[in-house]
């Protein structure tokens, strides 16, 4: 049961870095590579911030803070150096290795200080692992509020027209440019953001923990698809956090039938790569079918 | 009666390793209010580059761009579609699919407005959009529905809609009926003309169809190798047939 809650608990805060990712792959319309070093980047603020005596809070505002600006990187080399936006990603990403080893000052630290967001403000009187969800509903809520907000707000509106059709949104007069500089910041925002959080829950901060996060927040994001196709895009972020928690389970199931932990990446990257083609495995199998059914 | 768009010695070059070669050679071209010009030429002839030049989505090598006798030849596209708007010839390129046909609208009621950081006002302009298309029985009880559930002319008449919501000094349609079937790119022919006509518009439109051309519009010219071979206008016109205007291309 406790594995199950402890599950459940990652899958909720994991899935608000899905969220942040989902504005630029889904309504910006495009791979964004700098999560890697975003997340790990957020992570290591927190923790150097938190054990040089700032609060909590702070360490993660500024976490977020220190997302956007590897957003404003990335933007900045596409949106206005034409540098492709896989490679402007991975560029970032690559940088942000050295900065994260320079807040930092080594790849790894242990939060030795007693204090992490998820032993205050009450939430240390709740049950094992009940914590990470409290405070994962709390922030998702108020992630999904402003962004649900945003969204519905004019320049909201041109974001998604950008990613929806850019040459359309440039005709009516919309700055392309700012709309993706808007995106790729929010987004790397809310990521490094989480890898504060994660830092904080797991108790420590790796330069290395970067690796990999695009395929589970990807995963959160399909699954999420899979089960509720076709819905609008207020829902779409919940069905995030919903797929989120089924990758997590998912991942459970998988490890405890005996595989090795060593394998995770690879088992995440499988079962990303069996989400991504569960629709074309579908239509597949109808297809199988009707012709089945007309041969007969 | 002052010039609504003044086009002056424009030229356009692309630059190859062994051979520069002039899109447009040297165009001069004046747009009264009201006017609604048809423009024919064969592919290649300049006709795209040259509404790319009125948009300022492509910017000329050399020559000028005068709207209402301000120079627009070195605004940038956002400046220019607050007077500009622009039908492309494929569906696809003027709607966004993910949005609703009323939210497309909406975004298009901005045209060349800057966008704030403010709540949206969609429900305020359903009234007026659910009245734009209510004499349409392609779109009419589809304000709700994603475009990208749309088909090819539904998405064509949205696109035509959006231009002309916010009513802009200078229409510019490019061969926008040419990827619909006969019938569709008929009614929307049809639709075209009745609201240009009643609205007053000002217009520029390429098409290939010789029926449409010598059919629609009061002023037709011709481009040829990136130059005004004919300029005819609406007198001059109606005493033209297709055959004659074939021996132009």
């Amino acid at each position: 049961m406790n594995l199950i809650v402890s599950t459940i608990s990652q899958g909720f805060i994991w899935s608000i870095m899905a969220i942040g990712l989902f504005i630029t792959f889904r309504i910006l319309d495009f791979p964004d590579m700098t999560v890697e070093g975003s997340f790990p980047l957020g992570a290591v603020t927190a923790i150097s911030l938190i054990q040089s005596g700032h609060s909590t809070l702070y360490s993660l505002l500024i976490a977020f803070i220190f997302g956007c600006l590897a957003g404003f990187a990335t933007a900045f080399l596409y949106a206005k150096l034409n540098v492709p936006i896989l490679l402007a990603g991975i560029l970032t990403m690559t940088a942000l290795y050295s900065i994260n080893l320079r807040i930092l000052g080594k790849a790894n630290m242990s939060l030795t200080k007693s204090t992490n967001i998820f032993n205050q403000f009450g939430l240390n009187k709740l049950p094992t692992n009940f914590n990470g969800i409290i405070l994962g509903i709390i922030v998702i809520a108020l992630i999904i509020f402003l962004l649900i907000i945003f969204l519905n707000t004019e320049k909201g509106q041109a974001v998604i027209a950008t990613g929806d059709n850019e040459t359309m949104a440039a005709s009516l007069g919309i700055n392309t440019t700012v709309m993706k500089f808007i995106g790729l910041m929010v987004s790397n925002g809310i990521v490094a953001l989480t890898g504060g959080l994660i830092a904080q829950q797991n108790g420590f901060a790796d330069v290395n923990m970067g690796i990999g996060v695009i395929v589970i927040g990807l995963s959160a994001i399909i699954i999420g698809e899979v089960i509720y196709p076709d819905v609008p895009l207020s829902i779409r972020l919940i069905t995030i956090v919903i797929g989120s928690i089924v990758y997590r389970l998912i991942l459970m199931v998988v490890l405890q039938l005996g595989f090795n932990t060593n394998d995770l990446k690879l088992i995440s990257a499988i079962i990303l790569a069996l989400c991504l083609a569960l629709p074309t495995i579908r239509a597949q199998f109808l297809k199988t079918l009707r012709n089945g059914v007309k041969t007969k | 009666m002052k010039p609504l768009l003044e086009i002056k010695d424009a030229v356009k070059t692309i630059y190859n390793d062994d051979d520069n070669l002039n899109i447009l050679n040297n165009i001069n071209l004046t747009i009264n209010p009201k006017d609604f010009l048809v423009v024919l030429g064969t592919n290649g002839a300049g006709k795209s580059t040259l509404l790319d030049a009125i948009t300022g989505t492509n910017k000329l090598t050399s020559g000028k761009i005068l709207l209402n006798g301000d120079d627009i030849t070195n605004e940038n596209l956002a400046k220019r579609s607050r007077h500009i708007s622009r039908v492309y010839q494929d569906p696809k390129s003027g709607t966004a699919p993910r949005m609703t046909v009323a939210e497309n609208l909406l975004l298009a009621k901005r045209r060349g407005l800057p966008r704030r950081l403010r709540l949206r006002k969609l429900k305020e302009n359903m009234p007026e959009f659910q009245k734009l298309i209510s004499n349409l029985p392609t779109l009419d009880n589809r304000l709700n529905t994603f475009t990208e559930k749309l088909s090819g002319g539904q998405r064509q008449t949205l696109s035509f809609l959006m231009a002309i919501t916010q009513r802009p000094e200078l229409l510019l349609l490019d061969e926008h009926t040419a990827a619909l079937d006969p019938q569709t790119s008929k009614d929307l022919m049809e639709l075209t003309n009745k609201i240009i006509l009643e609205k007053e518009l000002t217009c520029m439109m390429i098409t290939h169809d010789l029926s449409d051309a010598m059919k629609y519009g009061n002023r037709l010219i011709v481009l040829k190798k990136g130059e005004i071979i004919l300029d005819l206008d609406k007198t001059e016109k109606d005493k033209l047939t297709e055959s004659d205007l074939l021996q132009y291309f």
